[in-house]
């Protein structure tokens, strides 16, 4: 019975670690379960330093063929499932063919990664980054473990920063003038703006302002979209008359934003709107969409 | 459907109410375990309650306050957070994370209370970020509670003069700011209320308007409870800034309220200096505004101020209070054409009671406000409505209750020229009203100029004005006013003969005109106020200076001739006889023997030609033997003319029994006590015996109709005329014949036909006793009685 239960078992532990491990940044991960795990969090041009131990089951031999680490930055493409896009893929060996009786460690080193691309977990696609080690043996399927990390990369604040004006209307029915103070915007910054009613000849019932993102994959006729929407603020109760103006400010701190991507290894986008959208009493929407770009400030 | 509606309401309140205790609930105990994010999940969640759009303001304030009351407990939690080192900021921060405006909005009013009071920010910064982002409601409902909270949570946290939120950013124009601008927003809210919602519900939401409106008023109330508002500001700043929301929102239930709110929470005194700037404001607003209420009430504030201390009375002065209050009124209903007249009346009314007040001195005020009003009125034409009649009724009694003097209102030329603006009845009420107050105030109307022009005032009592139009008047109603008409006559006095002759001829002038109803009683007081100034002339030398046209009694005489022969074309004779014979008395006590003549001759051709009734012919035929006994101005000829002739009309009446006794009153005509050359006892006897002779006839008449003797009244009457005489020592009268009377009595009254009758029996018996009393008396009269025997 022992026998048998150990055929499934796998015959040693491998446990892959970071040498700063302890004071490094934890961040949370989904995982494909849908369980939530802390992992390390790198930005790019950081160096990945950790270690790899090895430990057989108590009393058994592990013959392989080899042991490697690899980093790899993986694209998976959920509606072409099992197939991994790979666009940073680097090797480190870690031992010669030979047998394992005990624990064994292996430090490793990737010095200065090129990381260019977040870690992100979307609707049909999902970026990441994972250490794999693998200890390759003849006959039998190798044994493989992986340790996922995430990777984030900040920007500076950019030198350009327009705010975003306009007006838009449906002729002789309504007629507003929104502004935006930035058009692009860090993940805890505010918008704030104003709506400027011009004409109003139908009965509005509330506004309100949503953050929608953006997701597209694929690229020619294969071209998913898949739209969500991250918050509805409410900015009006009520309907308002010619010539009122009405005060935007939303913190964007108390959602789950993500920096946008264009065209991700031609594989993906991810892009963020600002959607104003009026309600009048018959429940008709009136919107208007308009881009915003999300970066992530270099906290300093 | 309007139950359900009601019905339905209630239950949504109680859903409301209950789904805002739950969240509360759960806010607490969060609250308890300083759960920060619980609390304000579930504060929000308890305040999307007032999200409702069904219910009416009544019921929504009903929620409102159960939500105010748990938003206290939350801000004395973020107080605590905040000492515990909460950053107020984050908090602030924190708040506006909620995805519903409305919660949001009270969540960040909450927090902004508690930041203003932690001072890590200037008041007015955080201020006017609330005022701001509370734009975001533009439902008018919810809009208002929201701000109105806005307004309760910061009223003491205001950077006014002395507060502890003033500092060298924050000033007192920071908080005016403020209040300002979140009152300009409440009232745009409120109005447009108005304008939502289908027409036919118009009523409905004109109720529900009104039941918000202290809402948006308690903001100018707020601003007057700002210490730091000097008058400058509040002339500078804040007057015009509050008008021009006012006169901009085109509003009339708005613009009235507020007007009126205004001039009801500032002091009165910045109203006065403000006075062109507050009254420019209303011939601007719109036409359907009662402005006149509003006005009234300014110009009732100012009155009263000005009667609260003397010392601001010179303020009026200086800023010409009534030149601009007139202007004004001049301009609004100029401004509003359509302006139903009763405005107009009720606008002057109020001036003139200012003008009263303030400048009781200025007469000319008063009477300028009064000729306004006529030249309203003259293009308007008769007033036809009542409740216009009515404060025309209250605007010209207003200098009559102030002077407690008709002969000041008697000085305002306008006066009368109001009046002719009047329908007749009205026109008689305030005749009433005038003649009561001289009544009141004993008023001495002394000189003809102003007896002429108080007449014109009354003559809605004195004649009928408007022709032919004869209305249903009330018989006791109309007793009533010509009484007091008459008492008016009787007041009018002056001690100058000449100035109460005048007085007379003009009373005289007016009251002819009166027609049949009113002479009767409009006459005689006329009569007796001249005999009351005939007796006063009687005394004096005649004609001292021997001018031709002073005041005789002969003179009056003549003029009462004419005034009394007005009643017997009336014709009224019983009324003019009675005159005649009181004239005739008055000649005769001022020796005029033609003029009693003349009197007694008209009182005579009256008792001939128009007294016709029988008992009006007894009463007429006593009053004219009693008047005529008194008359000792008459010579032996006229005398024995009128006597013969009083005599002759005595026998001459219908039933016997009156017959009778006016033949034995005439025998009076033949003996005056005090008149020697009148002791005629030969006529007296033979009136007596007469008398006498009719009271058989009488009893023969009655013993032939009805079968028994009428009573022996009659002849115990004669008895006594008889007893009379002889006792005034009438020669003719003698003992016999008071004998033979007595035994005549006694045999009457024991005959079988004679009909019992205790008053006569009582009456004989006196008599009797009458007798022996005077017998027993002794001396001259006991001698005189003694042969007599009863």
């Amino acid at each position: 019975m022992n026998y048998l239960i150990g055929a499934f078992k796998l015959p040693c532990n491998i446990c892959i670690s970071f040498a700063d491990g302890k004071s490094r940044n934890q961040v949370p991960l989904k995982k494909e379960n849908g369980k939530t795990v802390m992992v390390a969090l790198f930005q790019s041009q950081e160096s990945i330093v950790g270690e790899v131990v090895i430990e057989p089951m108590h009393g058994k031999k592990v013959e392989h063929n080899g042991v490697k680490i690899e980093l790899l930055g993986q694209i998976e493409l959920y509606f072409d499932r099992g197939n991994f896009y790979d666009f940073t893929s680097l090797v480190r060996e870690l031992d010669v063919p030979g047998e394992l009786y005990e624990r064994k460690t292996y430090p490793f080193e990737f010095s200065t990664v090129e990381m260019p691309y977040e870690s992100y977990n979307g609707v049909n696609v999902r970026l990441r980054y994972i250490l794999k080690v693998t200890i390759s043996r003849n006959y039998v399927s190798n044994i493989v473990e992986y340790q996922d990390f995430v990777v984030r990369n900040y920007t500076p604040p950019p030198s350009i920063n327009n705010s975003i004006k306009m007006e838009v209307g449906i002729e002789d029915c309504l007629h507003i003038e929104f502004e935006y103070n930035k058009s692009k915007y860090h993940l805890k910054d505010v918008i704030i703006g104003k709506i400027y009613f011009l004409l109003v000849r139908i009965k509005l019932k509330n506004m309100e302002l949503e953050i929608r993102r953006r997701e597209s994959t694929g690229s020619g006729p294969n071209t998913y979209v898949e739209t969500e929407t991250l918050a509805k603020f409410e900015l009006m109760d009520g309907a308002p008359v010619r010539g009122e103006s009405i005060p935007v400010r939303l913190f964007l701190s108390p959602y789950e934003l993500a920096p946008t991507y264009r065209n991700i290894s031609n594989k993906f986008s991810v892009k963020y709107y600002l959607n104003l959208v009026l309600v009048d009493e018959e429940d008709r929407r009136y919107f208007k969409q308009q881009e915003i770009t999300m970066y992530r400030l270099l906290e300093t | 459907m309007i139950a359900d509606g009601v019905e339905d309401e209630e239950k949504w309140l109680a859903a409301g109410i209950a789904g805002l205790q739950q969240n509360a609930f759960y806010m607490h105990r969060a609250l308890d375990s300083n759960n920060l994010r619980d609390a304000l999940k579930y504060s929000a969640q308890m305040l999307s309650e007032l999200r409702t759009s069904r219910l009416s303001p009544h019921k929504y304030y009903e929620l409102y306050m159960r939500a105010f009351d748990e938003l206290r407990k939350l801000e004395v939690f973020f107080k605590e957070e905040a000492r515990r080192g909460c950053s107020i900021v984050d908090l602030y921060e924190l708040v506006q994370h909620a995805g519903n405006i409305l919660p949001r909005l009270y969540l960040l009013c909450t927090v902004g209370s508690v930041y203003i009071k932690s001072k890590e920010a200037p008041a007015k910064d955080v201020l006017k970020d609330l005022v701001e982002m509370c734009r975001g409601i533009q439902h008018p409902v919810r809009g208002l509670f929201l701000r109105s909270y806005l307004a309760q949570v910061s009223r003491d946290k205001l950077p006014d003069i002395g507060s502890e939120y003033e500092g060298d950013a924050d000033t007192v124009v920071d908080a005016v700011e403020f209040v300002l601008q979140n009152f300009t927003e409440m009232n745009k809210l409120w109005v447009r209320m108005q304008h939502q919602g289908p027409a036919r519900e118009k009523e409905k939401r004109e109720k529900e308007r009104s039941e918000l409106r202290d809402l948006v008023g308690k903001n100018l109330h707020v601003l007057s409870q700002i210490e730091g508002i000097d008058l400058d500001m509040y002339k500078d700043t804040v007057l015009p800034r509050v008008l021009e929301q006012v006169v901009n929102c085109k509003d009339e239930i708005a613009q009235y309220y507020l007007m009126d709110c205004i001039i009801q929470v500032f002091p009165d005194e910045y109203h006065l200096q403000t006075l062109d700037v507050l009254l420019g404001a209303f011939p601007q607003l719109q036409p359907a505004v009662d402005i006149k209420t509003v006005l009234s009430r300014l110009m009732e504030r100012l009155s009263n101020y000005a009667a609260s201390s003397a010392d601001v009375l010179p303020e009026f002065l200086q800023v010409e209070a009534f030149a601009k209050l007139n202007n004004a009124i001049g301009k609004v209903i100029e401004a509003q054409p359509d302006m139903p007249i009763l405005g107009v009346i009720t606008l002057y009314s109020s001036l003139l009671t200012f003008t009263l007040h303030v400048h009781p001195d200025r007469l000319d005020y008063a009477d300028q406000v009064l000729g306004a009003c006529v030249n309203k009125l003259s293009s308007k034409g008769k007033l036809e409505d009542n409740k216009a009649t009515k404060q025309i009724v209250a605007l010209l009694s207003a200098p009559l209750d102030k002077y407690n003097d008709i002969v000041t209102a008697l000085k305002l030329s306008n006066y009368p020229r109001v009046l002719e603006y009047l329908d007749s009845e009205t026109n008689k009420v305030m005749a009433t009203v005038i003649i009561q107050s001289i009544m009141k105030n004993k008023t001495r109307v002394s000189t003809a100029d102003r007896v002429e022009a108080l007449f014109e005032l009354i003559k809605g009592l004195i004649k009928d004005l408007d022709g032919g139009a004869h209305d249903e008047v009330d018989e006791d109603d109309f007793k009533e006013e010509q009484n007091s008409v008459a008492r008016l006559i009787q007041l009018l006095h002056n001690d100058d003969p000449e100035e109460m002759f005048k007085i007379i001829c003009t009373v005289r002038k007016h009251i002819l005109g009166g027609g049949p109803k009113r002479l009767p009683f409009t006459v005689p007081p006329l009569v007796f106020s001249s005999l009351k100034l005939v007796r006063q002339l009687q005394g004096q030398e005649e004609n001292p200076f021997g001018e031709e046209d002073s005041t005789t009694p002969k003179k009056i005489f003549q003029l009462l001739n004419q005034i009394v022969e007005t009643l017997c074309n009336i014709p009224a004779p019983e009324l003019a006889l009675q005159l005649y014979l009181q004239c005739a008395e008055a000649a005769n006590d001022c020796d005029l023997e033609p003029v009693a003549y003349e009197f007694f001759t008209q009182a005579y051709i009256l008792y001939e030609e128009e007294i016709s009734d029988s008992r009006a012919q007894i009463t007429a035929i006593h009053l004219i033997i009693g008047t005529l006994q008194r008359m000792h101005v008459f010579g032996v000829e006229n005398r024995d003319t009128l006597t013969h002739k009083a005599t002759g009309y005595s026998a001459k009446l219908l039933k016997k029994p009156d017959q009778c006794r006016a033949v034995y009153a005439c025998s009076h005509l033949f003996w005056v006590d005090d008149q020697d050359n009148v002791k005629d006892g030969e006529r007296v006897l033979l009136c007596l015996k007469r008398a006498l002779r009719i009271a058989n006839a009488a009893q023969q008449m009655s013993n032939a109709a009805r079968g028994s003797a009428g009573s022996v009244t009659l002849f115990v009457e004669i008895l006594n005329k008889y007893l009379y005489f002889f006792e005034k020592g009438n020669p003719q009268i003698n003992v016999a014949a008071i004998q033979s009377l007595l035994e005549l009595v006694t045999t009457e009254m024991q005959s079988d036909s004679s009909t019992p009758d205790p008053a006569a029996d009582a009456f004989f018996a006196s008599t009797l006793r009458y007798i022996e009393f005077q017998k027993q008396k002794g001396g001259a009269v006991g001698e005189k009685y003694e042969p007599i025997k009863a």
